[in-house]
């Protein structure tokens, strides 16, 4: 995978996905629309300020709450290039995965790194590199089904294959 | 070593005789729900799997459209239209509006979940069916469309932390000021990726629809399932649902917990979560007496016959505070049916409340009562999130029907004694016999 590079947007704990995407929202199916209105009840002027390839970095129990795919949809669809936390609310982690939207896990990371640094990530090693600061921090490794999935493209990819097999 | 009910659960639908915490694998789904949002994202992930036009088993995918039904506006009925067709087409379980309500209390009450199943749905929510002794978790719309396809999906087995309440609940005390102690305690992540596994005498003392709001607030701690075992209680339930040919499963006496919580249920009084965490939880004697502006009774977490039952006995008689709404949301068709055949109906109208159709409407902020700037709401609900209900500025307070109904009165935050006296509530978990 690809190395990431973008400006940090920072953001507290407990973000829940009623906030990324809020329930008045969450009939829209189009991502460029549902880019739109990402992160509305968080705050509203992330769009406006936010460069596609830009991160979040924020912290622990991201996308807690709702399991609306659209969550994680709507920070992809805006060209967000990925979310750093101490850790990610189950049924938010398995989306990112299912949809192939980059999440890192470290606790380090969101202790250190601050608002308006440039960050660097190399997924493959698991490393994130702030380059404002010069600082290093590991994120975890996802187990190695879960990486199946990933580097087939999205779980729908690994039930084609499923399908093909005739299983 | 043994084995935890949700282990066993997860070993039986994955053909081994043995999983263990953090194992990943594909299991049998019994049972896959959609309501009308996470469906519409699903049907476009189903077309494009390669190999996949129809559900391969459409007897276990079950669609219920409440998040904006009966339809808010022209897009939501677009949306539901395309779900509906879909569905029918597939030969699939459809649920209409009249016949259906919110997702969590329409699939129990229909008999189609029950003990040892195993059910993912594309609602976080979903995990209410644990308390019929079910594994069921909440999903994306890409799980759904690929369980639709294969008939399984990837769970990672969690470790499982189990709770023991002992005591007996004071009176006004339900399964819901239970959970948001619970929730008060371990905090909003405090089962992240883990099963709730409940227990105790203290289980006995509260109607069986406490299970349900326990098991539906289970998510609000980070859990990926709440589950109970079964008893006399589950099988009264089955029974009265004809829900037939179900497997028991019991935690074995050694099973491996991740952490063993005891709670004292009889130190518990009525909860109240303050804006806007459910892990906000305060007793209701500490509650700030906050000005109110709308009360909102019901839903998938309180809108069971128990929970009609709990307000309407604090409703009696009463009138709702002059410039506050007090909206009534039966939980299904089933429960409106039953709670009007009761009386119930005529207490809220005559308390001057409106009892709205069965819809998550006012809980995710759709329509049926949005709140606006400002707004402070008593909620029964499940989630007091920024913005949840409405505008970003109002405030929720999440609570259980009675306090909830009392501060419909009283127009301000406070708990049942101050409506009704010091005289026992009546009891809820039995229909009350016709005078
Ligand atoms: S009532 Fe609220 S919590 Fe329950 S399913 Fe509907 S939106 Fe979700």
């Amino acid at each position: 995978m690809n190395k990431l590079r973008g400006r940090v947007w920072k953001y507290g704990p407990d973000i829940n996905t009623d906030v990324i995407i809020p329930g008045r929202y969450c009939h829209i199916t189009e991502p460029k629309e549902l880019a739109k209105y990402c992160m509305a009840d968080l705050d509203p002027e992330f769009v406006n300020k936010m460069s596609p390839g830009d991160i979040i970095v924020a912290g622990g129990n991201f996308g807690c709450g709702s399991s609306r795919e659209v969550a994680p949809l709507s920070i992809k669809a805006t060209g967000t290039a990925a979310v750093v936390a101490p850790s990610f609310a189950r049924i938010f982690y398995r989306n990112a995965i299912n949809i192939g939207f980059p999440i890192f896990e470290s606790t380090e990371a969101y202790d250190r790194i601050n608002e308006g640094d440039e960050v660097e990530i190399d997924p493959d090693a698991g490393e994130i590199r702030d380059l404002t600061t010069g600082e290093t921090f590991k994120s975890g490794a996802f187990p190695e089904f879960v990486q199946e999935i990933m580097a087939k493209g999205g779980l729908s990819r690994y039930a084609e294959e499923r399908l093909a097999a005739g299983v | 070593m043994g084995m935890t009910i949700t282990e066993k659960i997860l070993a039986a639908h994955a053909g081994k005789d043995v999983v263990r915490p953090g194992e990943i694998h594909m299991v049998k789904v019994d049972v896959n729900l959609a309501n009308e949002l996470s469906a519409a994202l699903a049907i476009d992930e189903f077309k494009k799997i390669e190999g996949a036009s129809r559900i391969k088993d459409p007897k276990t995918a079950v669609f219920v459209p409440d998040h904006f039904t009966p339809n808010k506006d022209i897009t939501t009925a677009k949306l539901v239209q395309r779900v509906r067709e879909f569905a029918l087409d597939q030969e699939a379980i459809w649920f209409e509006i009249g016949r259906a309500g919110i997702e969590h209390c329409v699939l129990p009450q229909n008999g189609l979940v029950g003990p040892g199943d195993l059910i993912i749905g594309g609602d976080s929510h979903t995990t209410t069916y644990g308390a019929l002794g079910a594994f069921a978790t909440g999903v994306g719309s890409t799980d759904v469309a690929v369980a639709w396809a294969i008939g399984e999906t990837w769970l990672k087995v969690p470790p499982t932390i189990k709770f023991v309440y002992k005591g007996a609940v004071r009176p006004w005390v339900v399964g819901k000021d239970v959970i948001l102690f619970t929730i008060g305690k371990i905090t909003v992540d405090g089962a992240t990726y883990k099963a709730m596994e409940f227990h105790g005498e203290a289980l006995a003392t509260m109607p069986f629809a406490s299970r349900f709001s326990m098991a539906n607030m289970s998510i609000e701690a980070g859990a990926k399932n709440g589950i109970f075992h079964v008893d006399e209680l589950t099988r009264e339930f089955l029974a009265g649902v004809h829900k037939e040919g179900y497997t028991e499963y019991q935690s074995d006496p050694d099973a491996d917990y991740d952490d063993v919580i005891e709670i004292d249920v009889s130190d518990i009084e009525p909860q109240v979560a303050y804006p806007s965490l459910p892990g906000n939880a305060h007793p209701i004697s500490e509650a700030p007496k906050v000005r109110v502006d709308q009360v909102v009774i019901g839903t998938c977490t309180n809108g069971w016959i128990e929970d009609m039952r709990q307000a309407a006995d604090v409703l009696r008689g009463q009138k709702v505070a002059m410039g506050l709404r007090c909206i009534i949301v039966p939980g299904s068709q089933i429960v409106y049916k039953q709670a009007l055949k009761e009386g119930l109906i005529d207490v809220f109208a005559e308390a001057d409340c409106i009892v709205s159709t069965s819809t998550c409407g006012p809980c995710i902020g759709g329509h049926m009562g949005v709140l606006g700037d400002d707004e402070v709401c008593v909620s029964t609900t499940n989630r007091n999130f920024v913005g949840r209900m409405g505008a970003r500025s109002a405030q929720i307070y999440l609570a259980n029907p009675a306090v909830a109904a009392a501060s419909a009165v009283a127009g301000e935050l406070t708990g049942p004694e101050s409506i009704v006296g010091s005289r026992a509530p009546v009891p809820i978990d039995r229909e009350p016999v016709a005078a």
